[in-house]
């Protein structure tokens, strides 16, 4: 029997995905989110610090699992199957609120540099280094709206290295940790500009949610108390009150069909069943993340698109990036660790742009909680990793331990990309994703200094010993991940137009990561989230003119 | 072969501290098993007694604990054997590390090769020093190559690193962490308490 046909089609309920369907049924359209996963809570996996989404060395607690294996390729010729818990997988959570159910909720705004990348610096030579067809003017009033429908703490006089804003953010900014009192005052001394780091959590009740209890595990876990804010929590319920949207958990996407005028008409899925299925629709939101976006289209083959939908010119699947995390390691001689959750309070904006000779930077943050299985990973070069001494260690330095560290914005590189494997295939026998490609040499240079940045910063604060954490050549995504579906103005060098809009299909769009030109020296997601409103909101002004259909 | 082997005296001039018995008596209790009888035996006896390993035999078990303790050595607090790491090694090869059970098998019966050629004897007949050497030559490489096929030394050497790690320090529902040894070790309250609700 056949589905009933809707206006439009959402696959994927992550940070884009639940924002657009929640935009789009409140305007009225009636509307189909697919997620692949189902709904999930803390209680499954409690403060578990072997199976979240941080250390995954028992599997995702939020997903995917072992059915959506990836073909990562170390380099040409060689290759593995990787499972979703594999460092090379990529891996996003796969849930009803995907990765911000579980994130570490920093909510920034890309810095107005980020989205003019070749005009400030020209791109390295090998790196596919473009400016983004909007600025950071255009995308404010959806930051904006992402800050106050999902729910950002922070200080807008924070950042002075910050881009304009219209509005305060709706929640006071969290007080810093022991750890951020001490890096407060010594980035003082430095001549720094330090700052709480804004966040999607409630620093006070919130939107008919409670506060933020500082629990230790956070970053990597859901929220025992829901005072994390994600989509899930959010506008997704809000789509759901609307009446207007179902939400089919536990599908899977396999394919866009397009017709042979290049309009797409609706999506091939597997229910909760792995029963086939076809849901038909006026438009279609590709949201599942830089790396499943890009597969989704490249599994979309059809007359006019025989190398997948929206690839005429090869762009779909490049350019992948994500950050080339560095900073560095401390040891101070009293104890800083006070327990208080999540841990990461305090950033500086001082290296984002303009460091000297180099065409990236970073915001620098302190860390996260380590629970203890990650902090045994964490040495000084040349100590032991086992027997009497890693304990002496793990005892002495748990509680003296603090690191700064931050997203190095990365160069992107054409050849860095996401493929469908002609081989393998999942548990549905849809194509799986291949990942291959490196790092531009510049992130590393661009990591050296930040991480010694950190390490001057630490050093100030009273560290006695640092050492620097610095990123390798090749590419390793994750929550982070980006570029795959660029957008542009020339449709020769790009996948879609500035509004999501891929070029050739009037009504198939995209919004999510993948859009993202370049990925920011930031944690992405509020980008991600005001792609989402942006992409909306030029859906629904077509929609009202009638143009897309 | 890798065979039960008997546990060592202590080391000379340790006095046995109660963990050494400890660790002895779990040894002795899993050598025990091996000589188990056929399933009509255990069947006429009504209740069956659950193997103690589900993966490992009780030899591989005898040096893996042997292993781990070296890793996580028991001092003022607990170790790795007290606290069950190799526990968490054993239920996760039955499930989420299936795929690592053909690098235990053979890593350590090379593990156990190496030592009888090295040194004339089982690695848990060694003295405590001799322990921790060759620990380092298999954790830097060295070690023979003609043995040392699949896996090299210094992947199983990681691999067994990396699991005690998790064991020790993991939540005890998979196993390892028996009572959050390393959590009371660390300072941290146990089991973690959600919701402090305090001041930043």
């Amino acid at each position: 029997m056949a589905l009933k046909h809707v206006n439009a089609i959402v696959v994927g309920a992550g940070a884009g995905g639940g924002i657009v369907a929640k935009e789009l049924s409140e305007a009225g359209l009636s509307v189909v989110l697919f997620e692949r996963g189902g709904w999930v809570s803390f209680e499954e996996h409690g403060q578990d610090e072997l199976r979240n989404q941080r250390t995954t060395v028992l599997g995702n607690a939020y997903g995917p699992d072992d059915r959506h294996p990836r073909v990562h390729e170390e380099s040409p010729g060689r290759w593995s199957i990787v499972p979703p818990n594999h460092w090379a997988y990529g891996n996003n959570a796969a849930c009803v609120g995907s990765g911000t159910v579980s994130y570490g909720a920093m909510a920034w705004r890309f810095h107005e540099t980020d989205f003019r990348m070749r005009s400030t610096y020209g791109a390295p030579e090998g790196s596919s280094l473009e400016d983004w067809p909007i600025s950071y003017a255009d995308l404010e009033p959806f930051y904006e709206k992402a800050e106050w429908e999902i729910g950002v703490a922070g200080d807008r006089n924070g950042n002075p290295f910050a881009g304009p804003r219209h509005r305060d953010y709706p929640m006071p900014a969290f007080p810093y940790n022991r750890e951020g009192r001490l890096l407060e005052a010594a980035a003082q001394r430095l001549g720094l500009h330090p700052f709480p780091i804004p966040m999607l959590r409630n620093s006070v009740p919130y939107a008919g949610r409670g506060a933020c209890v500082h629990n230790r595990a956070c970053c990597g876990y859901a929220c025992p108390i829901n005072a994390k804010n994600g989509t899930q929590n959010t506008v997704i319920p809000r789509a759901l009150a609307t009446g207007n949207c179902e939400l089919r958990t536990h599908t899977i996407v396999s394919e866009i069909v397009v017709d042979d005028h290049g309009v797409a008409r609706g999506v091939r899925y597997f229910d909760a069943e792995d029963r086939a299925q076809y849901q038909t629709a006026d438009l279609v939101v590709s949201c599942g993340g830089a790396i499943e976006s890009a597969r989704l289209l490249l599994n979309s083959k059809s007359r006019l698109f025989p190398d997948g939908a929206g690839n005429r010119h090869d762009w779909v699947g490049r350019n992948l990036q994500d950050h080339a995390y560095s900073g560095a390691h401390a040891l101070f001689e009293q104890e800083i660790y006070d327990d208080v959750g999540p841990g990461a309070t305090i950033a500086v904006g001082d290296f984002s742009h303009g460091n000297p000779g180099l065409r990236s930077g970073a915001v620098l943050c302190n860390e996260f909680i380590r629970p203890p299985y990650a902090f045994s990973g964490i040495r000084p070069p040349g100590a032991a990793r086992w027997g009497r001494e890693h304990k002496e260690f793990q005892r002495r330095f748990y509680k003296r331990c603090g690191g700064v560290h931050g997203p190095v914005q990365e160069m992107p590189m054409f050849a860095t990309r996401v493929q469908v494997d002609p081989v393998v295939k999942d548990h549905w026998g849809i194509p799986v994703v291949r990942l291959s490609g490196n790092r531009h040499p510049a992130d590393l240079e661009v990591g050296r200094f930040i991480a010694g940045k950190a390490e001057q910063w630490l050093k100030a604060a009273g560290a006695v010993r640092t050492w620097p954490a610095l990123p390798g050549l090749v590419q390793r995504s994750g929550q982070h991940q980006a570029g795959t579906c660029r957008m542009g103005n020339d449709p020769a060098i790009s996948v879609t137009n500035k509004h999501g809009q891929v070029h050739d299909i009037p009504n198939l769009f995209v919004a999510d990561g993948g859009l993202h030109v370049t990925n920011g020296g930031y944690n992405p997601v509020l980008t991600i989230m005001a792609l989402g409103y942006w992409v909306s909101h030029h859906i629904k002004a077509r929609w009202k003119e009638g143009r897309l259909t | 072969m890798l065979r039960p082997v008997k546990q060592p005296p202590s080391s000379p001039g340790r006095p046995v501290s109660r963990r050494t018995v400890l660790k002895v008596g779990l040894v002795g209790l899993a050598g025990a098993a091996v000589g188990g009888g056929s399933t009509a035996l255990l069947g006429r006896l009504g209740r069956i007694a659950p193997p103690p390993w589900r993966f490992f035999t009780a030899a591989e078990a005898g040096l893996l604990i042997d292993i781990c303790e070296q890793l996580i050595p028991g001092d003022d607090t607990p170790g790795a054997t007290e606290t069950g790491t190799i526990h968490y090694i054993d239920r996760q090869l039955c499930g989420v590390f299936a795929r690592h059970q053909a690098t235990y098998r053979r890593g350590l019966e090379t593990f156990h090769q190496t030592c009888l050629r090295e040194h004339g004897q089982p690695f848990q007949a060694l003295p405590a020093d001799k322990k921790i050497a060759v620990l380092k030559a298999i954790e830097s490489g060295q070690a023979p190559q003609d043995l040392w096929v699949e896996p090299t030394p210094q992947a199983f050497f990681n691999l067994v690193l990396a699991h005690t790690m998790q064991g020790f320090y993991g939540s005890p529902r998979h196993g390892g962490n028996r009572d959050y040894a390393s959590y009371r070790m660390l300072g941290l309250d146990y089991p973690p308490i959600v919701g402090r609700n305090r001041e930043g």
